[in-house]
């Protein structure tokens, strides 16, 4: 048992950075005036300009002209958006045809399912054994019915990066909408507007040590998509409710505060836990591509341990990480991405997801690696898997 | 800090009781889930004049509560005679780890079921060899009993889940009183699937939600 606590579940949730608080705190206490119309009152009138401030900031941040970005309350919100809006707007006129991958992460996934009961047809893209969409099976996908194509940017539990300037390449030759979910990549590795032809993208503040509860959508000027939850005609009518002034300056900080250092040092974080754990650990295997992923995710799995053992094992020293097993989910279901890129129990069973922020130290690292090797020695020793005499089957690795 | 499991769970889960195989063991069985990924081994020895179990080993491939599960059933089999032990329950084990979240039904009946394999491969050995019977919907429910209703702790048939239940030319039919798009019907379709797919006559199993 331990006091210290080291926290690796940053794709979940990151600290915030005092500087974003410090940033906010004007927004609670001295003007908290709603931002009102260009014929409002004074403080509105500065609350408004606040706002555009934020919006400024967040959207050159991918190249982008401030009204081009929409604040959301996060990347579930902005997701459902993309996906949902542009389908209102189209109508069934232009066709009824979506397509995603099948490592999406859940508001994409759940979203392209939500419409699929609407009488939309949804394909899911393959992926290879990194993660990596198939492009030629993309490219068979489209059709003349095709409105848009959903493929995020980095993979929320394995990291891998897919080329989004070639599939948006793509999109545009045939003319379909394409949108990404760059929640784990923004600020992280960079999308310029300008040169990609991506005409959707999702984004959050709170994996960035920005607050929860503010996210954003890039709209490429011109795109149809029409708002799907009713009220005022906040964010160029595409997103009603009074906005979320402080999380909109919080989220322009956060972005502020990413350098590029910063990035570097977490790659190193990155590649030490990997290349720790094969030299210390044996049976293990990297999930995600090796090169091309983000630069603060491994991802890795135990073989012959089950993830729910470990994480429950480093917790005790304080240790926090996350676990592709069925055993940790909400819906008993194996990660559907270590599925759809092995397509077997055992790999999501024993994967365990690191993922680094500003707060993590290299130290750290190798304390969390001297306690992994003695807990998958441990729970080895009591697993039927890998043995040889014993009663169970082996699983070949 | 706050952990997931109470103090009695965790202590099982730390320091599990009676861990790894028996050599020669006169029962064993290896118990896994499909859905979930767990799986566990239980092996015995047992006095033939008394028919107690004599000795009990365990192994885990699974989460806290299959390992703690496990650890606990083996100190709750030891010295009972196999009718005895055949009867102990999830339940059971449950309660004397002061309770087990009932989302963890599925993963921790594990135990429960390979400590009644492995009592059933004790007997088969020993000359009482089940017959090849066909199925009936009675064999369907038996076996759906295994599969536990993460919501409740209980398992499906217990907790009302199953709607019908139709066997024709080798298909069974099963239809799950659940919306298709229930938070755990995918687990509970595959647990189930898997459940019933490994019976000699069965050549396919289709499980159908009501809603």
């Amino acid at each position: 048992m331990t006091e210290q606590s080291i926290y690796l579940d940053n794709a979940a949730a990151t600290r915030l950075d005092e500087k974003v608080l410090e940033a906010m705190r004007p927004c609670f206490f001295e003007n908290y005036a709603v931002a009102t119309s260009e014929f409002g009152y004074s403080q509105g009138l500065e609350a408004r300009e606040t706002l555009a401030q934020a919006r400024e900031a967040v959207a050159a941040a991918l190249g982008a002209e401030p009204d081009e970005l929409i604040f959301t309350s996060g990347s579930t919100e902005s997701s459902n958006l993309a996906l949902k809006g542009v389908a209102k707007s189209l109508g069934m006129q232009k066709g009824n045809h979506i397509i995603i991958s099948k490592v999406e992460d859940f508001p994409v996934l759940h979203s392209a399912r939500a419409l699929e009961k609407q009488g939309y047809a949804v394909d899911y893209v393959d992926v290879d054994e990194y993660g990596r969409i198939k492009p030629e099976h993309l490219e068979a996908l489209i059709r003349d019915e095709t409105i848009l194509v959903s493929i995020q940017h980095g993979n929320q539990e394995i990291g891998t990066v897919q080329d989004i300037a070639s599939i948006g390449e793509l999109c545009k030759r045939r003319k379909v909408l394409f949108h990404t979910d760059a929640t784990h990549t923004f600020t992280r590795i960079p999308i310029d507007v300008k040169k990609i032809p991506v005409d959707l993208i999702t984004l959050s503040a709170h994996t960035i040590h920005g607050p929860k509860g503010i996210g954003g959508l890039y709209v490429r000027k011109d795109t149809p998509i029409s708002k799907i939850m009713d009220g005022g005609f906040q964010e160029f009518d595409l997103r009603a409710g009074i906005e979320n002034i402080p999380g909109a300056v919080g989220f322009a900080k956060a972005v502020d505060l990413v350098t590029a250092e910063e990035n570097t040092r977490l790659l190193e974080m990155r590649d030490r836990v990997i290349e720790q754990v094969f030299s210390k650990i044996p049976l293990t295997t990297l999930n995600g591509h090796p090169e091309q992923r983000l630069p603060h995710n491994a991802n890795i799995t135990f073989h012959h341990v089950e993830g729910e053992s470990v994480t429950l094992h480093l917790d005790m020293y304080g240790i926090a990480v996350s676990t592709g097993s069925a055993c940790f989910s909400r819906s008993l279901e194996a990660s559907h991405v270590m599925m759809a890129i092995g397509g077997d129990h055992e790999r999501a069973h024993g994967s365990i997801r690191f993922t680094f922020s500003r707060y993590n130290a290299m130290e750290e690292i190798d304390f969390v690696v001297e306690k992994l090797a003695n807990i998958i020695e441990e729970l080895r020793r009591i697993s039927p898997l890998g043995k040889t005499g014993g009663a169970a089957h082996d699983i070949s690795v | 800090m706050t952990f997931p499991y109470n103090e009695i769970v965790l202590d099982h889960f730390r320091n599990p009781r009676n861990v790894g195989s028996l050599e020669n063991p006169d029962g064993k069985a290896t118990e896994g889930s499909p859905a979930c990924g767990d799986m566990v081994s239980v092996y015995i020895n047992v006095d033939q004049a008394t028919q107690t179990i004599t000795d009990i080993k365990f192994e885990s491939y699974g989460c806290a509560s299959n390992i703690a599960t496990g650890s606990i059933i083996t100190e709750l089999a030891k010295g009972k005679t196999l009718e005895e032990a055949k009867h102990i329950t999830w339940k059971e084990a449950s309660e004397a780890l002061g309770g087990l979240p009932p989302i963890k039904a599925h993963c921790s009946v594990l135990a429960v079921e390979g400590l009644r394999s492995a009592i059933q491969n004790y007997e088969e050995k020993h000359g009482l060899i089940a017959d090849r019977k066909p199925t009936t919907e009675e064999t369907v429910v038996q076996r759906l009993k295994r599969v536990m209703n993460p919501m409740k702790g209980l398992d499906m048939v217990a907790t009302q889940l199953v709607k019908s239940i139709e066997i024709k030319d080798g298909i069974i039919r099963v239809v799950v009183d659940l919306p298709e798009d229930h938070q755990f019907a995918a687990s509970i379709k595959e647990e189930a699937k898997e459940r019933l797919e490994n019976l000699w006559d069965v050549k396919q199993v289709i499980i159908e939600f009501s809603k």
